[in-house]
């Protein structure tokens, strides 16, 4: 993202947008300016705020009197009052910001918009994750921090040799060099994503190991990470994850429950 | 997405926030979802929802692309639910967010008898949902719980900053300007209310709480 310097006013309403921290009022030149390493290209700033197209030389004329007074005008906090915010075009490996941080753009590998990954969310239809098995989603960046694919590497290549498996429909995963390694593609471990989700499956059984990995290389990272993981309930809707996380002394009160209520379309008949 | 699994907050904090979501598979049945994902939504309108949303156009609470100056001083807020429902056109998540789990049951109920062949998820505290769940005569397919964070927790705001932060779990409502509305409350600049709405307008999937909004924001004002 870019901010056009022939219409900021540097009213500043920009920059506790950005979730990223992005944005500053650069002293020197009074506008806002994007520093552009840390910009993970998400569009809250362009697409979240309201725009009113006001004359930015009148805007300036008057911001300036109003500050020669030591007065300050009380702004709606979400506007841009010259439409001042101006997306850039992406190319690689910078279109993979993009690609993992601005939710209404559909990721390539899975057609699925936000993380990009459906993970249990369609399992009743998927088969995904079955009874004895747990789905994990190890998420980087949330909330609010941010993280580049060498973190994710960091993590993918330590859980690489336990017994698991990662999700393929996952947009991390096509960008795998090596999944057997759990290595990327090189080209773009320094690029910044707001997040980024890698899903793998175990058995029930090596939940425990699964999470000690997890726990050991998470404090490395220079991210946060976000753990879910998911089974199959039985025929009474009872599961066996959550006896096991709890023996394990997890918390874990708040989650996703799939109801079951997908179908399959019938299969055409000759 | 996983925009809704880790909603920051103890327990107690989050008695009034569930989330009920569809969708279809992708390459299995997304043929035909997006009409079946507008009857969802109008379903779910019936039942009283504090926002809704569709993950392709936006929630109820949108931001204006060409804004009178005079909102300054006096911003018509209008919100259009039927807008939300008709702009779904294509294979998306439809969204609708309930402030009370008794609006929510019944919604289920009436998803139940529907039978739309979607996926439906409610992301809620695990215990209320099996309840909900159980009352309406749902068997659970699945479950995922969420662990919470790891790592350098150093790295993360205070507790309310978070609770309303990660109401936006794809990160449009930023810890910054969460902590700015929470000044302007403490501040009286602007109500509990007002604050809410602009932090909603970041969310582009409508899954952003509202009225869970305004009670943080009000808790955040007393001090408590």
């Amino acid at each position: 993202m870019q901010i056009d310097q022939s219409k900021c006013v540097a009213c500043a309403n920009c920059v506790p947008i950005c979730p990223m921290g992005a944005i500053a009022i650069d002293p020197a030149l009074n506008r806002a300016t994007v520093n552009l390493d840390e910009c993970v290209e998400c569009f809250a700033c362009h697409r979240g705020m309201s725009k009113e197209h006001l004359n930015p030389t009148l805007v300036r004329t008057i911001r300036g009197f109003f500050k020669l007074l030591r007065l300050r005008f009380d702004p709606e906090p979400d506007v841009c009052p010259t439409d001042a915010l101006t997306p850039q075009e992406l190319t690689w490996p910078r279109v993979v910001r993009r690609a993992f941080s601005d939710p209404l753009v559909p990721h390539e590998s899975t057609g699925v918009h936000g993380r990009g990954t459906e993970e249990v969310k369609t399992n009743d239809v998927t088969g995904r994750v079955g009874q004895g098995e747990a789905g994990f989603t190890i998420e980087f960046g949330r909330p609010g921090v941010g993280v580049r694919f060498r973190d994710i590497q960091k993590m993918t290549m330590a859980l690489a040799p336990l017994p698991i498996s990662f999700e393929a429909k996952n947009p991390v995963f096509s960008l795998m060099a090596d999944p057997a390694t759990g290595s990327l593609r090189p080209d773009i471990l320094e690029e910044k994503v707001l997040s980024a989700i890698v899903e793998l499956k175990s058995a029930l059984e090596h939940v425990p190991q699964v999470l000690r990995v997890v726990e050991e290389v998470a404090p490395t990272l220079d991210t946060i990470v976000s753990v879910g993981v998911s089974t199959r309930c039985d025929a009474r809707g009872e599961d066996a994850l959550e006896p096991l996380l709890k023996r394990e002394g997890y918390v874990c009160y708040r989650g996703k429950t799939n109801l079951g209520m997908g179908r399959r379309p019938a299969p055409a008949s000759a | 997405m996983t925009n809704t699994l880790h909603r920051f907050g103890a327990a107690e904090s989050l008695q009034d926030d569930y989330i009920v979501f569809a969708m279809a598979a992708r390459g299995i049945n997304e043929e035909g979802a997006p009409p079946q994902l507008r009857t969802f939504l109008r379903m779910a309108l019936k039942h009283g929802p504090v926002n809704v949303g569709n993950a392709v156009e936006g929630g109820i609470y949108r931001p204006t692309p060409r804004l009178n100056p005079l909102a300054h001083w006096r911003r018509p807020e209008r919100l259009d639910p039927e807008a939300v429902v008709e702009s779904i056109d294509t294979c998306t998540t439809a969204a609708a967010v309930f402030d009370d789990a008794a609006r929510m049951e019944a919604f289920l109920r009436d998803l139940k008898e529907a039978g739309l062949g979607l996926s439906v998820n409610v992301s809620a505290l695990t215990d209320q949902a099996r309840t909900c769940c159980g009352r309406a005569g749902i068997t659970r397919h699945s479950v995922e719980y969420s662990l919470g964070f790891h790592g350098d927790l150093n790295r993360l705001p205070e507790r309310r900053v978070l609770e309303l932060s990660t109401m936006c779990g794809h990160g449009m409502v930023s810890h910054n300007l969460a902590r700015k509305m929470m000044d302007w409350v403490r501040e009286g600049r602007r109500t509990p209310q007002a604050a809410s709405s602009y932090l909603a307008r970041f969310c582009t999937c409508g899954i952003f709480n509202p009225t869970r909004a305004v009670r943080i924001l009000e808790a955040a004002r007393k001090g408590a």
